[in-house]
C-alpha cells in the first residue's frame, strides 16, 4: 500500500494502528477510537483530514477554458480566476461518470481533483485543442482543515485565507513553500483545503499542527467525514451513485437530474457539452426516473419501534452505506405496500439528533414533506418506519458560506 | 381570566424547567411570559466569564438526562443546541497509577484488567444489566406520575397500571431496580467488582448532590439516575454542551422566544396574588403587579410553598410535608482559570484522558471518608472531585491555549457545625487545590483564577434553598409519588391556576427538563375544553 506524503505524520498520532485503503493509499478509519469524537471536532472546533489520495489534474493551455466546457456539465466559463467549482462530468447517453472540484487558477489554468483516475478519459477529449492533461497526483498533498475555527488555523500560514469568499481560491507562499487554499471541503462546515508540493509535506503539516494546538485541532478519519458529508448531503462515489463507466446497464446509472445535480446545468441549455442533448431530452420528455433526495426518520415511531421490541433504539454510531428498502405503506400491516425506492446513505446525525439519509424516490413522491416508510431489521424482524422528504442540507452553518472579510479571531 | 396587559402564562423563574414549561406553553399558544431574577437565564445552568476569557460553568456542568422528546418538540438543534459526547473517564489513584476508560470497550477491558481481571470482565455485566434498568425506568420519567391519595378511578386504575409494568419486568432488572431504589451503592457494586479504583469510580455516581456516603441506603437511586443519562441511546453516557450548560439554556430561551414567549431579566417575584383559592397574577419585588390566569412556578417546592403563597392558604400536610422536605445541600464548585493543562505524571504530556470527566475518589473508603468530615458538620478534608477540562474538548470556553477546570466538591455541608461559609469559602478553595496537587503536580502554578462556589452561594446566587443542586434531595420519600408531596406530585398546587414546575417535583433535577415538560401537559390538559380543570 501506498503512503501519502503527510503518512509520517500520521502514523504516530493513528492510535488505533488500523489503516483503510483509499485509491490504493493508506488512510485512517479513525485516529481515536471514537470516530463521532472526530466528527465532532469539526462541528465544534477544527479537524485536518488528508485528502491526498484524491487524483489531482492541472489543465492548462490556451484552449483549457473551451476543452473544459465541452467536458464539464457544469459551465466552467462562469469560474473566475480566483474561484473553484463542484462539478460533475458525464457521458454520451447524459449519466454521471463523476463529481469532482475545479480550481480556477489562472486564466488558462485549472486545477481538478477526482475519486477515480481521468487523465486518459481527459486526454482523450482533447483533439486539436492547445490544452494540456497533466496527473500532478502524486506531486501534491492534499489537507483539508474543517470546522468553526479553521480558518483560525489557515490564517496563520495564509493570511489572504481571511478574504476568501466560499469557493474562493488563493495562492500564497509560506515561508517558501508554495500553498493553494481553497475554501472547499467535504465535511459541509467552515473549511479549507490545502495544495502543499510533496516535498514541503511535513514542514507544512508541522506549521498546522502547531497553529492547530491553540484550538484543539484533531485529526479525523474516513468515518467521521462520511458522517459530516452526509450531514452536508453531499453526494459519495460508489455510495450514493456509480460511475457510468463502470455499470453494466442503465439501472446503475443516474443523470445530473436523478442525482439532484440539475441546478448545475445551463438555464438555456445551449452550450454543446458530453451528454448534453441527452440531457435535454430527459428534460423535455420528463424522463427522469428519480429524484435525490433528504430523508428524514420519525424520531417517535422509530423510538416506539424499538422500545416495544424491549430494546434500545440504535442511534450513536449507526451510519449505514449499502442500499435499504422504501415502501409507500408500512408493510407490516399493508400487505400490498409497494416498493417506491431506496436510501443510500443513512445515519443518525449527531449534531441533528434525527435520523437521515439520502434516497432515491420516483419524482412523483419527491416533494417535501412526502411520506415513505422505510425496512429495518428490528429484532431480526423486519419493521417499517415512517419518514419523510426533506430538503438538503440537512446541516447548513452560517460559517460555512459567510464572510470572513476583516474579521480576525 | 386575562387582565389588560395581563399575559396567560407567568412562568416564575428561567431555569431550564422554567424556559422548557414556558417554550411548551407559548409553542399551544399561550402568550407567556418568564421572570428570571437574575440578570441572565438559566438558572443553575449558566454559563459566566467571570474573568476575562474565561467562561466558567458556575453550578451545573455536564447534560445526559435531558429529553429526546423536548429536543425535538422545541426544535432546539435549530437554536443552537450542541452536546459534545464525553468519551473518557479518568481516575487517579494515591500511588501515580490511574483507570483511564475511553471510547472501546475492548481497550477498556484490558485497562480494567490492569487493576483486576474480574472487573473487566464484571463491568460488562454491570453495564448491561444497569442499562436494561435504565431503559425499563424511562417511561416513568417521561409521564406525570399516579396521585397515590386520590381515590378517583383513573388514578386508581394509572397506579395499578404502573405496578403491572413493573410486575411485567425481567425479574433480575426488576431485583436490581428495587436494590437501586432501597440500598447502597457500595452493596451493588462489591457483588461485581473487587477493586478500589473500580469501586471508587463506580460509587461516585452514587454520591452526586446528595447527603449520602457509598454505603448508605439511599446512594443506589443516586447511581440509577445517572447511569439513567443517556446520549444518543447509550446509557450511562454524558456530554458537554458547546458553551457549557448555559449555553443549552440560552438555546431554550430563544426556543420560547421563538415560538413567541417572553422574558424579562432582572425581575424578581415576590408573592402570588391569589383570591378565594385562585391564583391571578403575581407581585414583583419593585411593587409592579403583572396579572395571568396560570401561575407556574419552577423554583423549589419551598419557595413555590412557603414563600409565594401564604401557609394558611394551603392544607396544613402539604405545608408539613414541604416543611419536612429535604434540601441540605452538600455539593459545592471550586472553578479555575489555567494557564495550560494540568499534567498528570505518569501519561506525560498527554491530554486525552480530559476529554471526559476527572474522577477524584480512589475508593469507596476515601467517599465514606469525606462522608464522615461531613456528618461532622465541616467540609470533608480529602473531597471528592468530579472535575472537567471542558476546554479541551470545546476550545471556545477559554482563550487559545488556556483552558478551564470545573470541579464539583463533596461533601460541602450547607451547615457547618461550628463556623460558616463566608468564613470557610477560601479554605474549602485551598483544600480542593491542595487535593488537586496530589495528583498534579505542578498544578498550583497553573491558577490565573480560582472562584468557590458554596453550598450558601448556590443559595444566595440562583436562589436553590440550603443550595440543593437538585431543588430537593434524592430520596426515595421525595420522590416520583410523593415528590415533592404526596397527592401534589402532578404538578398543580391547591391553589386554582397555580403550578409547580421546577426539579423539586418528579422525576427531578439532573438537566432533564422533564418536569417542565410534564408540567406544560398538565397545564395544556386542564386549560383545554375537555381536560379536568382544577
Amino acid at each position: 500500500m501506498r503512503e501519502t506524503p503527510f503518512y509520517e505524520r500520521l502514523a504516530p498520532i493513528n492510535s488505533t494502528h488500523r489503516w483503510n485503503n483509499w485509491a490504493g493509499y493508506l488512510v485512517a478509519e479513525r485516529y481515536q477510537h471514537s470516530a463521532t469524537a472526530e466528527y465532532f471536532a469539526t462541528r465544534n472546533s477544527v479537524t485536518v483530514f488528508d485528502t491526498s489520495p484524491l487524483f489531482k489534474y492541472r489543465i492548462s493551455g490556451p484552449d483549457a477554458t473551451d476543452f473544459l466546457a465541452g467536458v464539464l456539465a457544469r459551465d466552467v466559463r462562469s469560474c473566475d480566476v480566483g474561484q473553484a467549482q463542484y462539478t460533475i462530468w458525464c457521458e454520451d447517453a447524459g449519466f454521471l461518470l463523476e463529481d469532482g472540484v475545479v480550481l480556477r487558477t489562472g486564466e488558462s489554468e485549472y486545477w481538478l481533483t477526482s475519486a477515480e483516475p481521468n487523465l486518459a478519459y481527459f486526454s482523450g477529449l482533447i483533439g486539436n485543442r492547445k490544452v494540456e492533461v497533466a496527473d500532478v497526483s502524486e506531486d501534491y498533498g492534499l489537507l483539508a482543515v474543517q470546522g468553526p475555527h479553521a480558518l483560525n488555523v489557515v490564517a496563520r500560514l495564509v493570511p489572504d485565507a481571511r478574504d476568501l469568499p466560499y469557493f474562493g481560491v488563493t495562492s500564497a507562499d509560506a515561508s517558501g513553500r508554495p500553498l493553494t487554499v481553497s475554501r472547499t471541503g467535504f465535511t459541509g462546515d467552515l473549511g479549507y483545503e490545502i495544495w502543499v508540493r510533496r516535498d514541503d509535506a511535513l514542514s507544512v503539516w508541522d506549521d498546522l499542527a502547531e497553529a492547530g494546538a491553540d484550538y484543539r485541532m484533531t485529526p479525523m478519519g474516513m468515518r467521521a467525514l462520511q458522517m459530516a458529508r452526509l450531514d452536508a448531503g453531499l453526494l459519495l462515489i460508489d455510495v450514493d451513485y456509480s460511475s457510468a463507466r463502470f455499470a453494466w446497464t442503465d439501472a446503475q446509472r443516474e443523470t445530473p437530474s436523478e442525482l439532484g445535480l440539475g441546478w448545475m446545468l445551463d438555464r438555456a441549455g445551449d452550450r454543446p457539452f458530453i451528454g448534453h442533448s441527452a440531457i435535454q431530452r430527459e428534460l423535455a420528455n420528463g424522463a427522469s426516473r428519480w429524484r435525490t433526495v433528504g430523508i428524514q426518520v420519525d424520531a417517535d415511531a422509530y423510538e416506539q419501534l424499538y422500545n416495544s421490541e424491549g430494546v434500545v433504539a440504535p442511534k450513536e454510531g449507526v451510519y449505514v452505506d449499502q442500499a435499504q428498502s422504501l415502501y409507500d405503506r408500512d408493510f407490516s400491516v399493508n400487505s400490498d405496500a409497494s416498493y417506491v425506492g431506496y436510501l443510500t446513505s443513512f445515519m443518525f446525525s449527531p449534531v441533528l439528533k434525527r435520523h437521515i439519509g439520502l434516497a432515491k424516490v420516483p419524482p412523483a413522491s419527491a416533494g417535501p414533506g412526502s411520506r415513505v416508510y422505510l425496512e429495518l431489521m428490528v429484532s431480526n424482524r423486519p419493521k417499517y418506519v415512517p419518514a419523510r422528504v426533506v430538503k438538503t442540507p440537512f446541516y447548513q452553518p452560517e460559517r460555512k458560506t459567510s464572510s470572513h472579510r476583516g474579521i480576525r479571531e | 381570566m386575562t387582565t389588560p396587559a395581563g399575559y396567560d402564562a407567568i412562568v416564575i423563574g428561567g431555569g431550564h424547567n422554567g424556559l422548557v414549561n414556558a417554550a411548551y406553553l407559548a409553542k399551544a399558544g399561550l402568550s407567556t411570559l418568564v421572570l428570571e431574577r437574575r440578570y441572565v437565564i438559566g438558572g443553575a445552568a449558566v454559563t459566566e466569564e467571570l474573568y476575562p476569557g474565561f467562561h466558567f460553568t458556575t453550578f451545573s456542568y455536564a447534560i445526559s438526562l435531558l429529553r429526546p422528546e423536548i429536543v425535538h418538540d422545541l426544535d432546539l438543534v435549530k437554536h443552537g443546541m450542541l452536546v459534545i459526547p464525553m468519551t473518557t473517564s479518568f481516575a487517579p489513584m494515591d500511588n501515580g497509577d490511574y483507570l483511564h476508560l475511553g471510547a472501546d470497550s475492548e481497550e477498556n477491558y484490558h485497562e480494567v484488567a490492569r487493576h483486576s481481571r474480574k472487573d473487566a470482565e464484571a463491568l460488562r455485566d454491570y453495564r448491561n444489566l444497569m442499562g436494561r434498568v435504565a431503559h425499563a425506568v424511562k417511561p416513568l420519567l417521561d409521564e406525570i406520575p399516579p396521585n397515590v391519595v386520590s381515590q378517583e378511578p383513573d388514578e386508581v386504575a394509572h397506579l395499578a397500571d404502573v405496578a403491572g409494568y413493573l410486575r411485567d419486568l425481567d425479574p433480575r432488572v426488576l431485583n436490581m431496580l428495587v436494590r437501586l431504589v432501597g440500598g447502597s451503592a457500595s452493596d451493588i457494586l462489591d457483588e461485581y467488582f473487587e477493586s478500589d479504583i473500580v469501586k471508587g469510580l463506580l460509587a461516585s455516581s452514587g454520591i452526586i448532590g446528595s447527603r449520602v456516603g457509598p454505603r448508605s441506603h439511599g446512594s443506589g437511586l443516586v447511581l440509577l439516575y445517572h447511569m439513567m443519562g443517556e446520549i444518543d441511546g447509550v446509557f450511562g453516557k454524558w456530554g458537554f454542551h458547546k458553551g457549557g450548560n448555559g449555553g443549552f439554556t440560552q438555546a431554550v430561551g430563544r426556543a420560547a422566544q421563538a415560538f413567541g414567549a417572553e422574558i424579562r431579566l432582572n425581575t424578581g417575584v415576590s408573592s402570588v396574588i391569589t383570591k378565594n383559592g385562585t391564583a391571578l397574577g403575581v407581585a414583583l419585588e419593585s411593587g409592579e403587579e403583572i396579572y395571568a390566569s396560570t401561575i407556574v412556578s419552577a423554583l423549589d417546592p419551598r419557595r413555590t410553598f412557603l414563600q409565594f403563597v401564604e401557609p394558611r392558604d394551603l392544607p396544613s400536610d402539604l405545608v408539613d410535608a414541604i416543611e419536612a422536605y429535604k434540601f441540605q445541600g452538600t455539593s459545592a464548585k471550586v472553578n479555575f482559570a489555567l494557564d495550560a493543562p494540568p499534567r498528570y505524571p505518569a501519561l506525560g504530556n498527554r491530554t486525552d484522558m480530559f476529554h471526559g470527566m476527572i474522577n477524584i475518589a480512589p475508593s469507596i473508603d476515601y467517599l465514606e471518608q469525606a462522608f464522615d468530615d461531613a456528618e461532622g458538620g465541616t467540609f470533608s478534608r480529602r473531597p471528592y472531585i468530579d472535575g472537567a477540562v471542558q476546554s479541551i474538548l470545546d476550545p471556545d470556553m477559554a482563550p487559545p491555549g488556556k483552558h478551564i477546570l470545573s470541579c464539583f466538591i463533596q461533601y460541602t455541608p450547607y451547615e457547618l457545625a461550628d463556623s460558616d461559609w463566608d468564613s470557610e469559602r477560601e479554605d474549602l478553595g485551598d483544600t480542593v487545590q491542595a487535593t488537586l496537587e496530589s495528583y498534579f503536580p505542578g498544578f498550583g502554578n497553573l491558577i490565573l483564577y480560582r472562584d468557590v462556589v458554596t453550598p450558601l452561594d448556590i443559595e444566595r446566587k440562583i436562589g436553590l434553598s440550603e443550595g440543593n443542586i437538585f431543588a430537593g434531595e434524592f430520596l426515595t420519600p421525595q420522590m416520583y409519588l410523593f415528590r415533592p408531596a404526596p397527592g401534589w406530585n402532578q404538578y398543580r398546587t391547591p391553589i386554582n391556576g397555580y403550578y409547580q414546575c421546577g426539579s423539586g417535583t418528579h422525576p427531578g433535577g439532573c438537566v432533564m427538563g422533564a418536569p417542565g415538560r410534564l408540567a406544560a401537559r398538565q397545564i395544556l390538559g386542564d386549560l383545554s375544553p375537555n381536560g379536568r380543570s382544577a
